[in-house]
């Protein structure tokens, strides 16, 4: 995974003395009976790519629609520049939208859109013209100034949607699911682009997306949602290594999960007792979790070792049998069944052309894991 | 694979001979020199030239023209901001009386309509006239422009106007310059069926009209009710030619948009 | 709720309960009131100068006896059944011509279809009375029909068409046409055909498949196409009054004549109430299977 080309230094999210650019302070929406945002706190700060992650329904776009204005908080205040937004509408916020259908007006050209906000603010009509330009330069689209949004391809639309919420400068940036109309590749690509600009323009920018790798391509700080509350709210590599809680190691990546109780805590470390007669497994010890409480632990399969001789020099290891093998070229991973009968998933890296397998199916084999490789979590 | 079988071809056939023999008919005998209309005594365009110094069609043509502008533009406006209540309101109380009295105007019997307004004009003490004929007219006509409108805008984008309130637009500026253009052929094939209703209607106006305000289908109806008259021929043709006109000429051009809309859409991902 | 939003609401709001329920009540309140020679032919009348007694007053001089005289005088029963009959039997006749029509719509080319729909949609743009004319002079003893079946020999003396109910039927058939096809058509050109291809792949014959999967997959169009001809077709006036007879009976004219010719308004209400009550199960029924559809489609 990439991260942000940003400054080593970039985390306002670690400094005290920061003053956020919006905070969120014990905000709750209910829609009728139903609570969608529940009592939420989050800062986030100037000049962050912050992404909202979550399956749909948890929540994520109504946040990002109190932010542009479309709905008030029930309860709570939401600050933006240290103002309590609470009644202003969205046309008075220095607050624009990246809609996830583009909503590009059919009936205007291009360079209309762009100049849709800028005729509805206080730019003089001289400089209109000047700032359209400026944008249609930023997303490469020059050429297309006087097209009608439907004789534009996916990814120009895309851009024109990106440009035109750009325009009028604003101090904060709502993406909702900006790149999900596009193909793949084309995502990608996208997602490059978007960065940039956010560098080039300074401008905070808010995301929401269901797609993990999207947000841990662009994003700064990730926050985890579900069911309208706030899971884990971090950078993407402490969310993927050390998650808070079984919900976000098994959101984010692949990951095996072995149920258990807590057997002994000591110090950063931990034991799980997992199956009768079988070693309890040592691992990295998170909060919230006490001598015989219920706990899992959780592994990625690429931190699992396999192998045919027994690693006698590692305190976790398990025999089983190979149960089915998935090449996928780059990698492969190996499904392998121990003897409680749970399945658990070892990745290999293929670095070397190999013309026939060491281990095939129904293989016995040992899985390995150093005694950091894994995080035991409350479950 | 549908195949197009000989039955189908007959019904076809069949089916568009009975729909416009009848008109076929009338416009070639509206061309008959003799005054008995079954009898062909040959070509002549007498009748037109009658119906143009008739002074009674004339007058009944201009208020037949005047009500149904009138009527349709007030019904358009009407007709569009039920639309929004209907599609965009939400619940408010009364909701199911207001959609109850959009529709329910679409399948009374004209007879009805017509006596019911009737009354209320006599009851309020409105002198009957091109006004009466009007109110009558735009209220029936605004329940199928709402029709027209509302199906419209249940597939509208409500991110577009979200949009437009995002980047500065109050909510009537919004409606003017993002709402509205969308909607817009929408907009005018209610306004044309409106119109095309207004100018079509007897019940409605025998019954709402007073003695000066005779329109086109009263004055029609009377002249034919005890048999087939040559001027009404003549009258009949025009009013054909002009649909018909217009009719083509409309589908054409939303035949010609739709298909550059779709090249152009084409080219732009190819 | 904001000043504009509850002006948007109120304005079509207010429009609508004014023209349209309030001469509504208006009718159903003549319909209880006693003719009289008067002007407004009936009494009692709202006398507001009266204050709250005028409201008492009205209420007690209204009665059902109108509806009583419905009853009582066959004209009305047989109006009302007859109107009944000569809706049920054009519907059915246009069924048999439409459905044919819109079966061979959905299955010509591509190419043709906008022309075929141009060519059913055209005639309904075009004026109502002015079609229903045209056959007048088609109908007549000396009308063309029967001019050319006398020409081909079929008959030797004129038959009589114009002023029965058979012109009633051709009219409403011809001018009712493209209500039916349209719903039908809608339903048939969205079919799927591998559906009829798996009918035949699984033993079908193709006109067996026809029965076993066209006709119940139309069931919706034709059912809708069928109330758009028989809920306008029952309170017709246009129709009855230009082709039919003396002898032809339908409510809608009968209404008509009972207003204008015999200025008894209190007899009109009566008769239009009662019209209204035998068409709120129709379109009960009609509005069911559209919901029906909506569902179904979505």
């Amino acid at each position: 995974m990439t991260k942000p080309s940003q400054p080593a230094v970039f985390a306002p999210w670690d400094d005290p003395k920061e003053t956020p650019l919006i905070s969120f302070e014990n905000v709750s929406k209910r829609f009728g009976a139903l609570t969608v945002i529940d009592k939420i706190n989050l800062n986030i700060y100037s000049r962050e790519f912050f992404a909202l992650l979550g399956p749909s329904g948890c929540g994520k776009t109504t946040l990002m629609r109190m932010l542009a204005g479309f709905e008030d908080a029930s309860d709570g205040t939401i600050r933006i520049d240290g103002q309590d937004m609470a009644g202003i509408p969205a046309n008075k916020r220095a607050v624009n939208m990246m809609f996830q259908s583009y909503a590009l007006f059919p009936h205007l050209s291009v360079a209309n859109n762009l100049a849709f906000g800028l005729k509805r603010s206080d730019m003089p009509k001289s400089e209109i013209q000047g700032r359209v330009d400026e944008m249609l330069r930023l997303v490469q689209l020059g050429k297309y100034a006087d097209r009608k949004p439907h004789q534009l391809s996916g990814g120009q639309r895309q851009r024109v949607a990106l440009a035109r919420a750009l325009a009028k400068a604003p101090k904060l940036l709502l993406l909702d699911e900006p790149l999900g109309a596009l193909d793949k590749k084309l995502r990608q690509e996208t997602q490059f682009e978007l960065m940039d600009i956010q560098e080039k323009t300074g401008t905070t920018f808010v995301i929401v997306t269901h797609d993990q790798e999207e947000a841990m391509t662009v994003a700064s700080r990730i926050a985890v949602m579900d069911e309208g509350r706030l899971v884990q709210v971090d950078t993407a590599d402490r969310i993927y290594e050390t998650p808070n809680s079984v919900y976000v190691a098994d959101f984010i990546g692949d990951v095996n999960i072995i149920e258990g109780a807590v057997d002994s805590t000591e110090g950063e470390h931990a034991t799980l007792r997992w199956s009768e007669g079988a070693a309890p497994i040592r691992a990295m010890a998170s909060d919230g979790i006490s001598n015989g409480s219920k706990a899992a632990f959780v592994i990625r399969p690429e931190k699992v070792a396999i192998s045919v001789e027994e690693p006698k020099d590692r305190h976790n290891r398990v025999q089983g049998s190979v149960e089915d093998i998935a090449y996928l070229g780059n990698r492969s991973t190996y499904f392998v069944r121990l003897p409680d009968g749970s399945l658990i998933k070892s990745q290999v890296a293929n670095n070397r052309r190999i013309k026939q397998r060491l281990i095939t199916w129904e293989d016995s084999v040992w899985l390995s894991w150093s005694d950091t490789a894994g995080a035991i979590l409350p479950n | 694979m549908r195949k197009f079988t000989w039955f189908n071809a007959v019904s076809l056939t069949f089916g568009f001979v009975f729909l416009y023999i009848p008109m076929v008919i009338l416009i070639f005998y509206s061309f008959n020199a003799s005054k008995l209309v079954t009898v062909w005594a040959g070509f002549s365009t007498r009748w037109y030239g009658e119906l143009i110094n008739n002074q009674a069609f004339l007058d009944a043509a201009w208020v037949t023209l005047k009500v149904g502008f009138i009527s349709s533009t007030i019904a358009t406006i009407l007709g569009t901001m039920a639309a929004f209540v209907l599609v965009r309101s939400g619940r408010f109380f009364g909701r199911t009386l207001f959609s109850g009295m959009i529709y329910a105007p679409l399948v009374m019997p004209e007879v009805i309509t017509g006596l019911s307004l009737l009354l209320l004009f006599i009851a309020i003490g409105l002198d009957r006239g091109v006004t009466t004929i009007v109110l009558a007219h735009a209220t029936f006509s605004m329940c199928y422009v709402s029709v027209v409108v509302s199906s419209r805008m249940a597939t509208f984008d409500e991110s577009l106007e979200d949009a437009a309130y995002d980047l500065g637009c109050t909510g009537w500026d919004a409606f003017r310059s993002v709402t509205l253009p969308i909607i817009m052929p929408a907009v005018i094939a209610g306004w044309l069926l409106a119109f095309t209703l207004s100018l079509d209607d007897l019940v409605i106006a025998s019954f709402t009209a007073g003695p000066s305000s005779t329109t086109l289908p009263i004055k029609i109806y009377s002249s034919v009710r005890l048999g087939v008259s040559p001027e009404i021929n003549a009258l009949s043709t025009i009013m054909i030619a002009i649909v018909t006109f217009g009719v083509l000429s409309v589908s054409i051009y939303s035949k010609r948009v739709i298909e550059r809309q779709k090249r152009e859409e084409q080219l732009a991902n190819s | 709720m904001n000043i504009s939003k509850r002006l948007l609401i109120a304005v079509p709001y207010l429009w609508l309960l004014v023209l349209f329920l309030i001469p509504f009540l208006i009718v159903f309140k003549i319909s209880l009131s006693d003719y009289a020679v008067s002007i407004p032919p009936y009494a009692p009348t709202l006398d507001l100068s009266k204050g709250w007694a005028a409201f008492s007053e009205l209420w007690s001089g209204l009665d059902a006896e109108n509806y009583w005289f419905l009853t009582e005088d066959d004209l009305y029963w047989k109006a009302y059944l007859s109107s009944l009959k000569i809706a049920i039997i054009s519907t059915f006749l246009t069924l048999l011509v439409g459905f044919p029509m819109a079966y061979a719509m959905a299955n010509a080319p591509d190419e043709w279809r906008p022309s075929l729909m141009m060519l059913v949609i055209l005639p309904f743009w075009t004026s109502f009375l002015i079609r229903v004319y045209a056959w007048m002079g088609i109908l007549s003893n000396e009308g063309l029909l029967n001019q050319f079946l006398m020409w081909i020999g079929v008959i030797s003396d004129p038959l009589v068409i114009l002023n029965t109910n058979a012109a009633v039927y051709i009219g409403i058939v011809y001018t009712y046409l493209p209500f039916m096809i349209l719903p039908i058509y809608a339903t048939l050109e969205k079919l799927d055909h591998s559906l009829l291809e798996a009918a035949q792949d699984l033993g079908c014959t193709r006109s067996s498949a026809f029965w076993a999967v066209t006709l119940p997959l139309a069931k919706p169009g034709i059912i809708a196409g069928c109330f758009l001809v028989f809920i306008p077709t029952l309170g017709e006036f246009v129709i009855p009054s230009l082709l039919g007879g003396s002898k032809t009976l339908m409510i809608g004219k009968v209404l008509w004549e009972e207003f204008f010719s015999n200025r008894d308004w209190t007899v009109a209400s009566a008769v239009a109430i009662i019209l209204l009550l035998i068409l709120i199960i129709p379109i009960v029924l009609f509005q069911r299977n559209e919901q029906k559809q909506r569902e179904a489609g979505q």
